[in-house]
Formats: structure tokens, C-alpha cells, sequence
């Protein structure tokens, strides 16, 4: 071998090469943008909340007097709020969604098998706004007339049911809010679900089938342990869109700021707090105490979006 | 005793088989209402008007116009922002970055991004463009809120579909002599082209019913105004102060609002998915 020339592999740089740095960078830049964009929401939020933390400190947490005219404010009712409505519609909604993946895997009949699936998917886009109308003006006076008001003229005084169910009678209350929330991120963790469950292989799910296993087992004993951390990312996945969903639920919670007394009771979340007087906030300490509770609502989703994102997909390497 | 157990197994698969059946039923059946009502309530009142007048006050006729136009302006401004960050930052995630601990950590904020509640977008655009550059409620501000929402969205399907190219496209390109950059636009770009597309088509679907982070930035607008820098209304947010006011009609605008905002986002849903089915049949 003779070596080759080094005039002969010499020639002009291609066309546009010097504007591979400039394109390499602005793809850089963008990314950054990102990061930038969540550093920038973490900071405004910190500084803009700071004023309200550190005047009420704990108390912000622990009270439940909301009152912009003395400008005192504790934020327990909105956080107690946010956490029991979000809870309560993962609660109510996550043995239908369970049930309706299940459904499409194994048990529906293949013509309705993608339709349904279809539009299970498609009904997870619908505006949330959508479902918050349909909660103040549908379901909430129906909820009132058939459901709550039967159920307290039907308590015993001193019951448990009392209790639960003491409140004004216009179904603008958690329980109504948390069955909006439900219906909301039904069709998304329904979605999520199924794709997890079609990923267990044919094979696995065959093999137990002729071992004389009944559906019900096959599901329970090999697809579910096949995809179960993912499934539990799914789930918190829903949870995270709850907590931080807030039209839905702005409608028909009440949007009061005490402490829910019972589950009819009107209350309100982080979200709709913000929704509904930011813009109306009368002095500066106001907003910063509705920023301070955008901070805490960052927090609450932060720690369930990590979580989640640890657990969906982290399946694969077993 | 094998029959007892046998027929408990039975009984089991059985329940569990109808609690499948039921819940299906269930979800159907309150999404199905859902749509009902969306329908008898707003089909009634869709009219000519409706496209052609603008926000009345309460007891005067009008339509929506302002919003319908509000909306995809702010929209329309949000995704050309959205498409020019998400496409060079997925693009950055796909081809340079790679494994770099840099990339993990831009690919973990986008997840975050991707599901962090809207609300809190809105406060963080209130704070940077309301309160400071700008120093009131503006459309543009309204666009970059929706754009922070649609980025994410478009970084992830863009990263993904690139990610799906072989790497011979990439050698092909580099064969040829071609610097990376024309590579990337010219043969990468164009091959991902459609999944780019559903990225953008699923992101405009979900920012065009966003209504939180709205109501902080571009305000709303009682008149037609197409003026980037002043407030603007938006479907959304008529829909929000419409169905919460005292007034029949507004109510009832409310509806057709919501009506055509869920139509919208079901037809682009829709074209989302025909699109992505496209190269599988070919």
C-alpha cells in the first residue's frame, strides 16, 4: 500500500458547512429554553411567593382563615382541597379505567375492539373546560336533586352519613368536583392502561391461558406483575393531572376556603383558588399568597410527575 | 373439593368478566351524556351569527367571533413558537445530545413540562410578560403561555420520530458529503416529516382548549381586536366568564362555544391519527 496523496484527498468544504456550528447551537439553545423554562417557573414562583411565606411562615399551612380584607391568609382549605379532590377522583376513577383497558384487551368483541379504543383515545383530548360545563349545568343539579338530597333527608341525626353528607344541597361541592375529575382523566388512564397491557407478549399471555388459567387470572398472575411499575407510573401520571387540573374543577367545587366539613361540603383546590382571583387579587400580599400556593401545587406535581416517570417504562430492563 | 375450588374459579372469572363488562358500559355511557348535552345544548343556538358578530352584552344579540378569531390567532401564534423551539430542541435531543447527562436532563424537565399544571404556565408568563416586559395583558403573551404548553409536546414526538430513522438515512447524508445541519433538514427532517406533523397537530389540540393560563395572559376582550399587543379574547376563556355568568344568552353562547371548541379539537385529533396511519399502509 502506498500512501495516498494528501493533495488528492484535499477539496472544497461543502456548501453550507459553516453553518453547521450556527444549526448545532440553535438546536442547543432550544433545548436549553426548556430547562430555562422550568428554572424561570421555579424562581418566579419562589420570589413572587416569598412575601406570604415569610410573613405567615407555618401558618400558611396550617390556617384556615383566607381573608383578602385583613390580608391574612392560610392556605390549608385550597391544599387539603387539592389533595382530597385529586385523591377521591383517582379512587373512583381508576377501577373503571382498570376495567375498561382489561375490557378492550380481552374481553370486547373484536369489530368494537378498535372503535371503542379509538374513541376512548380521542375523548382523552377533550378540553377540560368541556367537562367543567358539563359538571355545573348537568351534573351537579342532578347530583343535588337525585343523590345528595335524598341522602341527607335519609341520615339519621348524629350518623356517620350525616357527616359525610352535610352541606348545602346545590352540588357544588368536593364530591361532585372529584366525579368530574374522575370522568376527566378516565379516558386517559384508560388509554395509558391498555397500551401498557397490550405490551405483554402474546406468548405469556397464551401460556397461561393453556395452562386452564381463567381471565381473571391471566390478568392478575402474568400481565399485571408484567407491567407493574409501569402501571403504577400511569396512575400517578393521572393523579398529577388531577391534582393540577383546574377548569374542571373550578365549576362545580363551591370555591369556598374553609376546610371541607364532609364530602357534599363546598370547597376549592390550589388551581381553581388561583383561577378565580388571581386576576381580582386586591393587594400585593394577595398575590403573593396565591403565587405561594402555585409554588406549593409545583411541589405536589413535581414529586408525582418524577415518580411517575421513574416508574413507566422501568419495566423493560427485568 | 377440586369442584368447589372449580366452581369458585368460575364464579370469579365470571364476576370479573361482567365488573369489565359494567365499567366499559359506565365510561361509555358518561362520555356518551357528555356529548349529548353538548350537542342539544349547542347545536340549537349555532348559527350564522355566531361566526359573523362579536361578544354581546347580556340581552343584545352577537356571536363569537372575536373569540373564534382570538383563538386562532393566539394559537396560531403559540404553535409557530412551539414548532421553531420543540422541533430544534427535539432535533438537539435526537441527533446531539444523545446519552449526555445534559440530554437526561433537558429530556426530564420536558416530561415534567408535559403534564405540569397549566395554571402554573400561566402564573410564570403573568409574571415575565404581564408584569414586566410587556407591563399589561397582551395577545402575544397569551401565545407564549400556549407555546410553553405545545413545546414539550412537540420536543417529545419529534425526538421520537427522529429516533425511528435508520442510521443509514444519517450515513447516506454523510456519503454524500452533506454538512450535518443539510443532513438533518434535508433528509432527516423530511422523512420525519409526518410524525413532526401529528407532534404539531396533537399539540395544537391541546393548547386550543387551554383555558387556565389564558385567563392571566391574554385576558380576554369583549370587542374584535387583532392587535398582538393589547388583550385579546379567546374561546376558552368566553366559555369560562359565559357559563359562570347570570345571563340565558350567554349561557347558551357558552354552549355553542363549547361545542364548536370540542369539535375543533376532535377534527385535529382526528387528522392526527390518519396521519400517523399513513406510512404503515404503504
Amino acid at each position: 500500500m502506498t500512501a495516498i496523496d494528501p493533495a488528492l484527498s484535499r477539496r472544497a468544504p461543502p456548501k453550507g458547512a459553516a453553518l453547521d456550528p450556527v444549526f448545532r447551537y440553535a438546536c442547543f439553545a432550544a433545548a436549553t429554553a426548556l430547562l430555562a423554562s422550568l428554572t424561570g417557573i421555579v424562581i418566579s414562583l419562589l420570589i413572587g411567593g416569598w412575601p406570604a411565606l415569610a410573613k405567615f411562615g407555618f401558618h400558611f399551612f396550617t390556617s384556615t382563615e383566607w381573608n383578602p380584607v385583613t390580608e391574612v391568609f392560610g392556605a390549608e382549605g385550597p391544599i387539603i382541597g387539592t389533595l382530597v379532590s385529586a385523591i377521591l377522583a383517582l379512587v373512583f376513577s381508576l377501577p373503571v379505567a382498570f376495567g375498561v383497558a382489561v375490557f378492550l384487551v380481552e374481553f370486547c368483541p373484536s369489530p368494537l375492539r378498535r372503535p371503542i379504543g379509538v374513541a376512548v383515545e380521542l375523548l382523552a383530548g377533550i378540553p377540560s373546560i368541556v367537562y367543567g360545563m358539563w359538571g355545573l349545568f348537568v351534573f351537579a343539579p342532578f347530583f343535588a336533586m337525585h343523590v345528595q338530597l335524598p341522602l341527607m333527608t335519609m341520615a339519621q341525626p348524629g350518623s356517620l352519613l350525616e357527616k359525610l353528607t352535610a352541606g348545602v344541597p346545590n352540588g357544588a361541592n368536593i364530591f361532585t368536583a372529584s366525579v368530574i375529575l374522575a370522568i376527566m382523566i378516565l379516558p386517559y388512564m384508560a388509554a395509558v392502561l391498555r397500551e401498557l397491557l397490550l405490551t405483554v407478549p402474546v406468548q405469556l399471555r397464551e401460556s397461561g391461558y393453556g395452562m386452564g388459567s381463567t381471565p381473571l387470572e391471566v390478568i392478575m398472575s402474568v400481565s399485571l406483575p408484567y407491567v407493574r411499575r409501569s402501571a403504577v407510573g400511569a396512575v400517578m401520571l393521572g393523579l398529577g393531572r388531577a391534582l393540577g387540573e383546574t377548569m374542571a374543577v373550578t365549576f362545580v367545587i363551591g370555591n369556598s376556603h374553609s376546610l371541607p366539613k364532609s364530602l357534599f361540603d363546598s370547597g376549592s383546590t390550589i388551581a381553581s383558588t388561583i383561577a378565580n382571583e388571581f386576576n381580582e387579587a386586591t393587594g400585593a400580599m394577595h398575590t403573593s399568597a396565591l403565587i405561594a400556593l402555585g409554588l406549593v401545587l409545583f411541589l405536589i406535581t413535581f414529586v408525582v410527575l418524577a415518580m411517575a416517570r421513574a416508574l413507566l417504562g422501568s419495566d423493560k430492563q427485568v | 373439593m377440586a369442584s368447589f375450588r372449580r366452581a369458585r374459579r368460575t364464579v370469579a372469572a365470571g364476576a370479573f368478566t361482567t365488573f369489565c363488562w359494567i365499567t366499559a358500559v359506565i365510561a361509555l355511557f358518561a362520555l356518551a351524556a357528555i356529548f349529548w348535552s353538548l350537542l342539544t345544548q349547542g347545536f340549537g343556538g349555532l348559527n350564522l351569527a355566531v361566526f359573523t358578530q362579536s361578544t354581546p352584552a347580556p340581552g343584545s344579540p352577537g356571536g363569537l367571533m372575536n373569540a373564534i378569531v382570538g383563538s386562532i390567532i393566539l394559537c396560531a401564534l403559540g404553535m409557530v413558537i412551539a414548532v421553531i423551539v420543540g422541533v430544534l430542541a427535539g432535533t438537539w435531543l435526537a441527533e446531539y445530545g444523545r446519552n449526555t447527562p445534559y440530554a437526561e436532563a433537558v429530556r426530564f424537565v420536558n416530561d415534567i413540562l408535559l403534564s405540569a399544571p397549566s395554571v402554573l404556565v400561566g402564573l410564570f408568563v403573568y409574571d415575565v410578560m404581564v408584569a414586566h416586559v410587556i407591563g399589561h395583558f397582551s395577545a402575544i403573551a397569551g401565545a407564549v403561555a400556549l407555546a410553553l404548553i405545545a413545546v414539550p409536546i412537540i420536543t417529545r414526538t419529534t425526538e421520537d420520530v427522529l429516533k425511528l430513522q435508520p442510521t443509514a438515512l444519517r450515513e447516506s447524508g454523510v456519503a454524500l458529503g452533506t454538512p450535518h445541519w443539510m443532513a438533518i433538514r434535508k433528509i432527516l427532517w423530511k422523512s420525519a416529516g409526518s410524525g413532526i406533523l401529528t407532534g404539531g397537530l396533537l399539540a395544537f389540540a391541546r393548547i386550543s382548549g387551554e383555558t387556565a393560563p389564558l385567563l392571566f395572559t391574554s385576558f380576554g376582550n369583549q370587542f374584535f381586536s387583532l392587535d398582538p399587543l393589547r388583550p385579546m379574547a379567546s374561546l376558552p376563556q368566553v366559555i369560562f366568564n359565559f357559563a359562570l355568568s347570570a345571563y340565558d344568552d350567554w349561557v347558551r353562547l357558552a354552549w355553542v362555544g363549547a361545542l364548536i371548541l370540542a369539535g375543533a379539537v376532535l377534527a385535529a385529533n382526528i387528522i392526527a391519527r390518519i396521519l400517523t396511519r399513513e406510512p404503515r399502509r404503504s
